[in-house]
């Protein structure tokens, strides 16, 4: 299979910045290599593409195991950059295509003017089932 | 490893067909391989990425920038740089620049 065959589907469900970054990162290395891009954001996912939230992403550090004591009260999460700011509008400038979860939207109270600029749309479960046809699918 | 000819020039190249030597390059080449890789004539626009990429990868050991380091190094936006060098710029910057792919991951 060649990349420009490829397709990848991501579904991000944590809203915590150590799990936005895969999705994000590797979604980003997809378009690179000429591959198209389908993210589908939903339960806590949804705060990474939603405007009040998407700049406060942060790492949990409780119930985190990997977390250690020497860790705890590290500054700007650790010291791990934040490009929340240019991650998502890159992958849209990119060519990823953005949909939002209609049972999130309906369950959080969001409306499409609460999200960041370049969110396709809001679709459901059902939706993303037959866009992601032939997608190598990601869940995150 | 293996060599093979582009525009009348016999260069080293790796499995995956990128330049291995960066000092083996020229631009007819670049321009060859620009054929290959569906591009039918390289723009001004085009040379600005490829020009910066090639200045770039003497400090990156003969690598490609990333595709975050080369909108931010040559002012070309990401929307842009996508319409340059159409599905895939990460490994196509790299393969008509004659570098190779790039190392970071933004």
């Amino acid at each position: 299979m060649t990349d420009e065959n490829r397709k990848i589907a991501f579904i991000c469900s944590k809203g915590a910045l150590d799990m936005a970054y895969p999705a994000l990162i590797m979604g980003w290395a997809a378009l690179g290599n000429g591959i198209d891009v389908t993210i589908f954001f939903t339960f806590w996912g949804m705060d990474l593409i939603t405007e009040k939230r998407i700049d406060h992403l942060e790492i949990a550090p409780v119930a985190n195991t990997s977390m250690k004591m020497g860790m705890m009260g590290v500054p700007g999460n650790l010291g791990i950059p934040n490009l929340m700011g240019v991650l998502p509008g890159m992958l849209v400038d990119g060519g990823a295509k953005l949909y939002g979860c209609k049972m999130s939207v309906d369950m959080m109270g969001l409306k499409k003017e609460d999200f960041i600029d370049g969110v396709i749309d809001v679709v459901t479960a059902a939706d993303f089932i037959d866009m992601s046809e032939g997608a190598q699918i990601i869940f995150i | 490893m293996g060599t093979r000819a582009i525009a009348g020039k016999v260069v080293q190249v790796n499995e995956e067909g990128y330049l291995t030597d960066p000092s083996e390059w020229n631009k007819e080449i670049g321009l060859e391989i620009a054929g290959e890789e569906g591009l039918s004539a390289l723009t001004e626009a085009h040379w600005k990425v490829i020009d910066f990429c090639r200045e770039a990868a003497k400090g990156l050991g003969g690598k490609s920038p990333t595709l975050r380091q080369i909108t931010t190094g040559t002012g070309v936006s990401t929307k842009e740089l996508f319409a340059l060098f159409p599905k895939g710029p990460a490994k196509k910057v790299a393969r008509i620049a004659g570098l190779g792919k790039p190392e970071g991951c933004v």
